[in-house]
């Protein structure tokens, strides 16, 4: 097809670089600096979509990033596919394909427009009432199939494969929007030597300045003008613009999202290169230069193909060398719309008739219009269009004195057209400004919401601010530029004036429904034309109660489509406030929220998606596991070996394996994971004493104790084993998950309580790896490889730590089990962790031993009824429920968390205990989680009495064993109690949680 | 015994890229210390300890970087480890101090190029504009979810001290910048 | 994201810092001499004002050090930062 709408000249296309793309599989032929939407209008293509709800054809209305119609999907392969575009952004490339949404099985031909026969049932909130009966037919019946009617675009099927950059940034004056108030405002700081960042949602800078042919600025026609400001800005170091950017969301204290594409206008992007890039701008000062957005009149049928908005129709024609139509009506409240019609009529593109709602329109562009001899009906409405695939005439209605429109169907006059135009005024963007929490106010005289009190350090300047007009808006953007530059502490620049020609500056504008004189109940006149919401819809939900602005609009869903209500919130405010009987400014407008316009999941995840999602934090002994084909689990961050199997063993075999070799031989456990802190001062024991149940201040040097820390609502925050290196210095160990957290909560106390306390905490975590030696062959190996230290039986019992040496390595070594057999923990500097389990792996050869994993080290230490806080412990356990009441230290005043302790309830006998399970069937592992009752028979409710914490198969037992935490527990042990399945009940039998050595033999071997 | 055993570094298996380099073994102490030693702290280590928040002081080839009011991470030489630990436990008797060894806790990387700050800010919220974050600051930090210290040496040369098990993801983060052409 | 005066650091972001709850609610010297009210009330009674409230922060990834802050809960700016033990409004834990 040729670009039979183009016109012979004039534009910013490139005219020399014809640009061939492909739209619903068909053909097209736009230019170089084309976006798809006015590609499409070159060819005389209105028809972009069909409506969410109604399925009704739709055009393009906007030019910009207002567009609610012309959402369309675009991709290069289904892994970039990008739903939900609006044409009116997207740069035309070489081969760009594009396809329209919600239509089936054609744009022209969409059986979903029955949907428009059905619309009598779909009224506001017909969610909510109509489809309720029956009852369950609603999630099986009827949400399918609305969900696959009313909808966007359709998510892509592959993972998206580009890459989307992340930054940080900083700068004294962020100027959001790069119209001429913001590109004034762009030069003002940079004068002032402010660090500026400029961005602008377009691909080119200018805004309503891309459009401008008449005026002049400071001599110089305006796009000159702009080219050289635009080319001073891009010389200054210090200042930064940024194109194809939008700044989407305002956050706190001047913390600003901005999203930057990158190469979605590329027709052969660099595949490393990042698609998009999300900046995270903290600004010092920030000057909104948003502009303002033309609103749609709201007269019956004022959706259909050919209907746009009257400055958009300009934009297409000046900026892009478009005519949208080749007859066309004007239906305007405002001005600006006579500058449409004015360009159109030169640029050869007939003007049937400006219908103007107000009753003596004047004022140089009316007196220009009228010169040029355009019809110009005063005190006329739009009364109803006829056309189903575009627009073919409208019907034009005369106003009475009253404000109403000539009554019945058949009024006026009928008006053949292809484009009817349409202005209702121009509403300020103060989208940011409200994002900002900044309070806004109603300004009478422009019938506008206009910032008013700022809660940010921010400046509004131009059209968002509700000054109209060339001058001005370069005026009032420099000055406040230039305040911004002064507030964050750089020069203000002086002052600059705008010497403006040839801009005509315009006024008027309406809110809300039209008059149309027809049946109110019969008329479609769209508010909210992406959620299809008519006007008949705000007036229904006023008449069924609803009295709020923000319940209408939820009730509605007027305003909350993806254009976030940019053309429909006044509109749709103005009719509820009519419905509503009481003024606008007091029914008042809903709160904008973030983004100004949709922002792909890519740009907000980034880099951190993949193996980047979150650091995978690996052991010093990690590579050799890996090597050795471990199996991993995720701890936290932490990846653990959980068990190494050996060719041809599930993890049952391994770890029956695994656990047999600890218990008869000897096993090798990488616990470089456990959380450790140094504790170092003369208070050292002291501020134990006070932190953890266990007393402190006797623990002989070169001995360890096991210690448990309760929050101070006396329950049990963290446990592990502390070893006294000095009479100042305590190496102490905490659970993997709650290193951070303990300590966390040792600084906390330390700091802030208990600051006279001459002791200080490090995290030594990460210093130490941590090889468990664990079975009773233990000492064999270890021994050979150790100097510096006797290991001997009674030189170095249970629970000693000693400095010395290990294969050549300084270390800590110490003398503890998790297992219940002999055991040992080597602490060794990171750096020689992996070697040192080397030496000790050949050491062990001829004893054989096995590494093992965690999965392993869970079973040996449930077969011996250790807990494990977090899996026994939830929170709510007391060191007595889990039988640890032993540990506390008697003698001591006060610790943390023990005066909750002595609450009555915390030594109710009918706590949770920790015991022991044993199922009727040897075979039978319960599930971790799984209700304890006691007669299952009993009707529901049926009390639970508790729960299963831990439950494995015991290679040592040869027979499945459980831990629990229930109700009275330790005074029902040898009871029967049950644990109902899905389909069945399990009888088990509560018994000691020591499953193994119950006297721990073993521990001294 | 007679064992010899290899010292390996948490970025070891990591590619040198052009403007990302790990750094060697090296010593590192945390000391923690009232205002009353740390003139004693100062003469048994060499350097003086900064006492102006978030600022790194050199001499030869140590260095005391303020983390905190009563906190500093000194380092040293790896083959000084032990006689600096022991001077300054020797300097500080009188003073109730702490002192932990941190060499294998933590390992560095060096971003140096003219692009260093940019590529820093893919991660780090910190503004690095030479006004705001000078040659010579240092200062605990996040890049991206990795705790780090991060140290400006030069104007185009930054140190980051990092927790060993996060260098991994702080290196691949980095060099995803560079490959965003942030390496220029 | 706040910006957060630390008083050794300056001006910090949000996410370097965590949040540490009401401030000036010190650790009672003798805690079994509390009834079980006044023990409770230590441990979850707290003023949740709608406006200036004093709270603590830790600048958990910077210095590490806790200190006082007042804060608008409304408009989420602060008034002023103090360390621990210096003038009120932040006195508190110290």
């Amino acid at each position: 097809m040729s670009e039979a709408f183009r016109t012979r000249d004039g534009g910013r296309i490139d005219r020399t670089r014809p640009r061939s793309f492909r739209f619903d599989g068909v053909g097209y032929q736009g230019l170089a600096g084309d976006t798809l939407a006015s590609a499409l209008l070159a060819n005389g293509v209105h028809l972009v979509g069909r409506s969410f709800k109604y399925h009704r054809p739709r055009g393009v209305v906007a030019a910009g990033s207002d567009e609610p119609n012309a959402l369309v999907g675009v991709w290069r392969d289904e892994a970039s596919y990008a739903p939900n575009l609006r044409a009116t952004q997207v740069e035309l490339y070489e081969g760009l394909r594009a396809e329209s949404q919600n239509r089936s099985p054609s744009l022209r031909f969409d059986r979903g427009a029955m949907a428009g026969l059905l619309a009598p049932f779909l009224p506001a909130g017909f969610y909510y009432k109509t489809f309720l009966w029956p009852r369950r037919a609603w999630a099986r019946f009827w949400e399918p199939r609305i969900r696959a009617m009313a909808g966007l675009g359709r998510a892509p099927t592959l993972p998206d494969r580009d890459r989307y950059a992340q930054t940080y940034a900083h700068c004294d004056v962020l100027v959001v929007g790069g119209g001429p108030a913001g590109i004034a405002a762009a030069l003002a700081a940079a004068a002032g030597h402010a660090r500026v960042i400029l961005c602008d949602e377009q691909a080119e800078l200018g805004g309503s300045l891309l459009a401008e042919t008449e005026a002049t600025i400071d001599g110089m026609a305006a796009q000159a003008w702009l080219a050289e400001a635009l080319a001073r800005l891009a010389r200054e170091p210090r200042v930064r613009v940024l194109p194809r950017t939008t700044g989407f969301g305002y956050f706190a204290h001047n913390f600003v999202g901005l999203a930057e594409r990158l190469t979605d206008h590329l027709a052969e992007p660099d595949p490393q290169a990042p698609r998009e890039r999300l900046w995270q701008v903290r600004a010092r000062e920030v000057v909104l230069a948003t502009g303002a957005l033309e609103r749609p009149l709201v007269f019956p049928e004022n959706d259909r193909p050919g209907i746009m908005l009257a400055d958009a129709a300009r934009t297409y024609l000046r900026r892009y060398g478009v005519k949208p139509g080749s007859r066309a009506v004007v239906a305007t409240a405002h001005d600006g719309a006579y500058r449409a019609a004015l360009d159109l009529h030169r640029a050869g593109v007939a003007v049937a008739a400006v219908a103007d709602l107000r009753p003596d329109p004047e004022g140089p562009l009316v007196e220009a219009a009228r010169a040029a001899g355009i019809a110009i009906r005063p005190a006329t409405a739009i009364a109803g269009t006829k056309g189903r695939l575009r627009v073919r005439s409208a019907r034009l209605v005369r106003i009475g004195a009253e404000g109403e429109a000539g009554g019945g169907a058949s009024a006026g006059e009928t008006v053949g057209c292809d484009l009817l135009l349409m202005s209702g005024g121009f509403t300020p963007s103060v989208h940011l400004f409200s994002q900002s929490r900044g309070q806004l106010a109603f300004d009478p005289v422009s019938a506008a919401f206009l910032p008013a009190r700022p809660a940010e350090r921010c400046r509004s300047a131009g059209a968002c601010r509700g000054t109209f007009g060339l001058a001005a808006a370069l005026i009032e953007g420099y000055a406040a530029g230039e305040a911004a530059s002064a507030a964050a502490g750089r020069g203000g620049a002086p002052g600059l004036g705008f010497a403006v020609t040839g801009a005509i500056d315009t006024r008027g504008g309406t809110l809300g429904a039209t008059p149309h004189g027809r049946d109110a109940a019969r008329v479609k006149a769209f508010v909210d034309f992406q959620n299809d919401v008519t006007a008949k819809d705000v007036k229904l939900a006023v008449r069924e109660g609803f009295r709020s602005i923000e319940h209408i609009k939820r009730y509605t869903t007027t305003g909350m489509a993806t254009d976030q209500g940019k053309s429909s919130n006044m509109n749709a405010l103005a009719i509820a406030a009519v419905a509503l009987g009481r003024p606008l400014p007091e029914v008042g407008l809903t709160t904008f929220r973030m983004p100004y316009t949709p922002v792909s999941f890519g740009a907000f995840a980034g880099f951190a998606r993949g193996e980047l999602f979150d650091p995978l934090r690996r052991t010093p002994i990690d590579p050799w596991a890996e090597a050795a084909g471990a199996v991993f689990e995720e701890v936290g961050q932490w990846r653990r070996a959980r068990y190494f199997p050996r060719e041809g063993e599930d993890m049952h075999q391994a770890v029956g394996r695994e656990v047999r070799a600890v218990r008869q031989g000897v096993g090798i456990f990488d616990g470089s994971t456990l959380g450790k802190i140094e504790v170092v001062g003369p208070d050292a024991a002291e501020f134990l004493n006070r932190m953890y149940v266990n007393a402190w201040s006797k623990l002989a040097p070169g001995r360890c104790r096991y210690g448990v820390m309760l929050r101070e609502d006396g329950f049990v925050m963290d446990d592990g084993v502390v070893g006294r290196m000095a009479p100042d210095r305590f190496h102490v160990t905490t659970t993997t998950g709650g290193a951070a957290r303990v300590l966390a909560t040792m600084e906390d106390y330390l700091q802030t309580e208990w600051a006279d306390l001459d002791v200080w905490l490090t995290s030594t975590s990460e210093q130490w790896a941590v090889i468990a030696l664990q079975g009773p062959r233990a000492r064999e190996v270890l021994a050979p490889l150790v100097a510096g230290a006797d290991i001997g039986r009674e030189a170095f019992p249970h629970m000693s730590v000693r400095a010395c040496r290990v294969a050549g390595v300084e270390a800590r070594l110490f003398r503890v089990s998790f297992s219940g057999e002999l055991g040992f923990e080597v602490n060794v500097p990171a750096d020689y962790g992996r070697a040192v389990w080397e030496a000790i792996l050949r050491a062990g050869r001829g004893f054989g031993i096995t590494p093992y994993g965690t999965e392993t080290m869970h079973v040996l230490r449930a077969e011996k009824g250790y807990i494990i806080v977090g899996q026994e412990t939830d929170g709510t356990a007391t060191p007595d429920d889990v039988g640890l009441s032993g540990l506390i230290g008697r003698t001591k005043k006060d610790f943390v968390g023990a005066r909750s302790l002595r609450r009555a309830a915390m030594a109710a006998p009918d706590r949770k205990q920790l015991v022991g399970l044993l199922t009727e069937d040897p075979r039978e592992v319960l599930q971790e989680g799984a209700q304890i009752v006691a007669n299952p028979q009993t009707p529901a409710p049926v009390p639970m009495l508790g729960h299963v914490t831990s439950a494995y198969h015991s290679p040592t037992l040869e027979r499945s064993i459980a831990l629990a935490m229930v109700r009275g527990g330790r005074a029902r042990i040898g009871e029967v109690l049950f644990v109902p399945m899905p389909g069945r009940v399990v009888k088990v039998s509560l018994c000691d949680p020591v499953f193994f050595d119950r006297e721990g033999v073993r521990l001294d071997g | 015994m007679g064992e010899s055993v290899e010292r390996e570094g948490a970025l070891d298996l990591l590619a040198t890229a052009t403007r990302l380099a790990a750094s060697g073994p090296e010593a590192r102490l945390v000391l923690r210390v009232r205002p009353a030693g740390v003139a004693a702290a100062s003469s048994a280590f060499g350097v003086d300890l900064p006492t102006m928040p978030c600022r790194a002081e050199r001499a030869g080839a140590c260095a005391a970087l303020w983390l905190g009011p009563d906190e500093w991470l000194l380092l040293a030489p790896a083959a000084d480890e032990g006689c600096v630990a022991a001077a300054l436990e020797d300097g500080l008797a009188g003073h109730p101090h702490s002192l932990v060894t941190a060499s294998h806790r933590q390992t560095a990387v060096v971003v140096d190029g003219a692009r260093a700050a940019a590529l820093l800010a893919i991660g780090c919220p910190l503004d690095l504009d030479l006004a705001a974050f000078p040659v010579g600051m240092c200062t605990r930090t996040l890049f991206a979810k990795a705790p780090i210290v991060l140290w400006r040496q030069g104007v185009a040369r930054f140190r980051i001290e990092v927790w060993r098990s996060f260098a991994p993801y702080l290196w691949q983060v980095l060099d995803g910048g560079l490959r965003e052409g942030l390496a220029e | 994201m706040l910006l957060i005066p630390c008083p050794w650091c300056g001006l910090r972001p949000e996410i370097e810092f965590s949040y540490g709850g009401e401030a000036n609610i010190a650790r009672p010297a003798d805690p079994a001499a509390l009834t079980d009210e006044e023990w409770g009330a230590f441990l979850y009674l707290r003023t949740n004002p709608k406006g200036r409230h004093a709270e603590r922060w830790r600048h958990a990834n910077g210095c590490g050090r806790f200190f006082n802050a007042v804060r608008d809960t409304v408009s989420d700016f602060f008034e002023t930062t103090t360390k621990p033990g210096e003038l009120p409004p932040s006195g508190g834990k110290s």
